[in-house]
């Protein structure tokens, strides 16, 4: 091993240091934020010539390693965030990759159109929406982001630009969206956005008191809604095992808001600022932190569950389209209240007809480690045409787990069995969650076929492997073989 | 269990660097050893991986008088082994010096081993280390630096500015959650000390490691190594100069 010469040094301050949205980890990585193909042609060639591999971020969402690169460049797109044409007739939107779910639809809602799809939080990317091929609470109804893209366009490693929909380049198509940024660059995105015709969804809130009611419930409900979530508390035990609050939402149908300007005005749609009109928000995750920790979110759990059984089993009221997609935006940096160690998110999709079993045998092993997930997310999901898809025909379940020094190698072992779990039962992963998959679990998950795919789109577009993340590295390039 | 997780020692092929680098790679920290010697430097690495070619220490041969190939050595480092949160600098040149004996040839050995290396080096650490906002950073100084000896006037002078800089680097670095530790070490039995006769509170290298690694975890500013020379050097550095002058220390 020699020393390279000067000139092949990337230059020490583009030097940064980024996290994993979680906080539980982070890179030191050299950072690039061009505003057009032709400055992503520069850190592409920067990177070549030091030997350095290229990850793309956006707004740096993804809980866990997805959107980090170690000693490598890093691609941040948010500076290409123009919109590049809206027809307000039909709802076809083409934005640049670095546009926001907020961006989106703070732009479109008052010509009374909405994000087909949305995560639970309005700050990430496009790009990188689509690079995971995000879902929503409606998952089990309209499918994954990548159902409402009309076409992209993708600069290729070789500097060749490609544009993909269905019906031209459709094996790129489907193996883009949902290809974890390893493929090539996105650089505009066309997108289907829903009618709505008012600001305002129909919300009715249910309790269930435990995994044999909220499945019960849910499959009840889900032919009758536009929307369903269900909040766990996963402190619970024994006959209360699984008990939740859920969450369903319908959009209005025409003509049925009288008032539709005033609730689709973006101003009517945004979070309020204070709690209870007088405590601001932005200090609310310094008064959740003393509370988070078993004793506390267990105490603020019972209180959640037993106030909406008692008071709101069945209560509707109306909510606004980002009041009620954007749950997790409502406290401003929640996560910090997780500080100093950070959060990592254990999500698994399981087929319908295991993953009641699966989803209490979860809870039931980190009960029996001591380390009980904080929150608690439970959705229903369809299967998808996308090649790297997360998606199946079940349920999912998030959980989010305090990271502390202490319980850092219990809470491997316990993912580790939940892997095991979620393999044996036809389960899949996510990426944008995951911080703790290994390669084995990942590829017995994927299945050897989609693999094998993904592996020769890989080498074919790029050879070099010059595109790379922390956990590709972690779990994709050692299952690719 | 070790804090650390990827580290550089400079000047790794022998004495105290070796030991650390010993240390180091036992407790499961990957190792990028960097000395001037090759074949020294890749028996150790061998050594250490015990035969395995994805073993933990790397060797990569350097020498630290060239300072403008620093940058590209430890950017190649920093890649290979994934990021980097311990940087030691152990390179030292302590060339013999007669009583009479006044050399600007081994006296610029003495400072760009000793002095401009060390910069070279830990310049590279405490700009990685500040955007890191974490990292630690240990400069293997000496007691030496405490007082200008006639025995050893650039090596002295050497270490006196060693310990300055780093604790410059300290007060930069400080608030941005970097580690910035000097060590001072009395006699530690090393091939720079060998042909020196009997040395006063002479230990061995493989203790003082153990030492400047509890300092360097615990972040401590200044340690002396073995602690009691912080004792001695502070009646030393109280001697006053007229008397000093006829001391045969």
């Amino acid at each position: 091993m020699t020393a390279n010469s000067p000139c092949d040094v990337l230059p020490v301050d583009r030097l940064e240091r980024l996290e994993g949205w979680g906080m539980s980890t982070f890179g030191i990585s050299h950072v690039y934020r061009p505003v057009d193909a032709d400055g992503i042609g520069i850190a592409l060639d920067d990177a070549r010539r030091c030997g350095r591999s290229v990850a793309m971020r956006g707004a740096g969402r993804s809980y866990g390693d997805a959107a980090l690169n170690s000693e490598g460049v890093v691609l941040d797109l948010t500076r290409m965030r123009r919109i590049l044409d809206w027809n307000p007739q039909t709802g076809r939107i083409s934005v640049e990759p670095g546009v926001t779910i907020q961006n989106l639809w703070q732009y479109t809602i008052e010509d009374g159109w909405w994000p087909a799809v949305v995560p639970g939080t309005m700050f990430p990317t496009l790009g990188g929406c689509l690079g995971m091929n995000i879902h929503g609470k409606n998952n089990f109804k309209v499918g994954p982001i990548g159902d409402h893209v009309i076409d992209f366009d993708l600069l290729l490693m070789n500097g060749e630009r490609r544009t993909c929909s269905r019906e031209s380049n459709p094996e790129l198509f489907h193996a883009v969206i949902g290809g974890f940024g390893m493929l090539g660059v996105v650089t505009r995105i066309t997108l289907q956005l829903k009618r709505v015709y008012s600001g305002l969804l129909d919300v009715t809130a249910y309790s269930a008191k435990n995994f044999d009611a909220l499945f019960e419930l849910f499959e009840a409900r889900l032919p009758h809604s536009d929307y369903l979530v269900g909040w766990v508390d996963c402190f619970a035990k024994g006959a209360d095992l699984g008990r939740s609050i859920i969450h369903e939402a319908n959009y209005l149908h025409e003509g049925e808001d009288t008032r539709p300007h005033q609730t689709l005005r973006v101003e009517n749609q945004e979070l309020p600022d204070t709690i209870l009109g007088l405590v601001p928000k932005s200090i609310m995750w310094r008064l959740m932190q003393p509370a988070t920790n078993n004793a506390g979110v267990k105490f603020v759990n019972t209180g959640k569950y037993v106030s909406g059984d008692v008071m709101s089993n069945g209560a509707k009221h109306e909510q606004s389209h980002a009041g009620f997609a954007f749950l997790l935006d409502y406290v401003p940096n929640w996560k910090f209240a997780y500080k100093p160690g950070g959060l990592i998110q254990y999500q698994s999709f399981i087929p319908a007809d295991r993953a009641k079993h699966v989803f209490t045998s979860q809870i039931e092993l980190s009960q029996r480690y001591g380390v009980v997930p904080y929150l608690g997310v439970f959705k229903r999901h369809r299967p998808d045409a996308f090649l790297m898809t997360h998606a199946v025909d079940g349920y999912s379940f998030a959980l989010d787990f305090k990271v502390t020094e202490a319980n850092r190698g219990k809470l491997l072992s316990l993912t580790a069995e939940m892997d095991r779990l979620v393999v044996e039962n036809g389960g899949r992963f996510y990426f944008a969650k995951d911080s703790t998959l290994n390669p084995a679990s990942w590829a017995a998950a994927m299945g050897k076929e989609r693999i094998s795919q993904f592996a020769a789109l890989k080498r074919e577009l790029d050879p070099e492997t010059l595109l790379q993340t922390n956990i590709y590295r972690r779990v994709v390039a050692p299952a690719l073989g | 269990m070790n804090k650390w997780k990827r580290a550089i020692v400079v000047g790794a092929s022998s004495g105290i660097g070796e030991e650390l680098a010993r240390k180091l790679v036992a407790s499961g920290v990957s190792t990028a050893l960097v000395a001037r010697r090759e074949a020294e430097l890749k028996n150790l690495a061998e050594s250490l991986n015990g035969g395995s070619e994805t073993g933990l220490a790397r060797a990569y041969p350097h020498d630290v008088t060239k300072y403008d190939e620093a940058p590209g050595l430890f950017a190649q480092i920093a890649s290979d082994l994934g990021g980097v949160d311990l940087v030691i600098y152990s390179a030292g040149a302590m060339p013999k010096i007669g009583d009479d004996e006044y050399n600007t040839e081994k006296d610029a050995l003495i400072y760009n081993v000793n002095v401009i290396g060390a910069a070279a080096w830990l310049n590279l650490a405490a700009q990685r280390f500040s955007q890191q906002k974490s990292g630690t950073i240990v400069g293997i100084s000496s007691v030496a630096g405490d007082r200008g000896r006639r025995g050893q006037p650039a090596y002295c002078a050497s270490k006196a500015a060693m310990d300055t800089y780093m604790e410059a680097l300290r007060n930069r670095l400080s608030t941005r959650g970097v580690s910035v530790v000097t060590i001072k070490p009395g006699p530690v039995k090393t091939p720079l000390t060998a042909g020196l006769g009997k040395l006063p509170m002479m230990i061995d290298a493989d203790v003082a490691a153990d030492q400047i690694l509890a300092a360097a975890g615990a972040g401590v500013n200044v340690a002396y190594v073995p602690a009691k020379w912080r004792l001695v050097m502070t009646i030393i550095r109280a001697i006053p100069s007229p008397i000093f002058r006829y001391l045969k220390i």
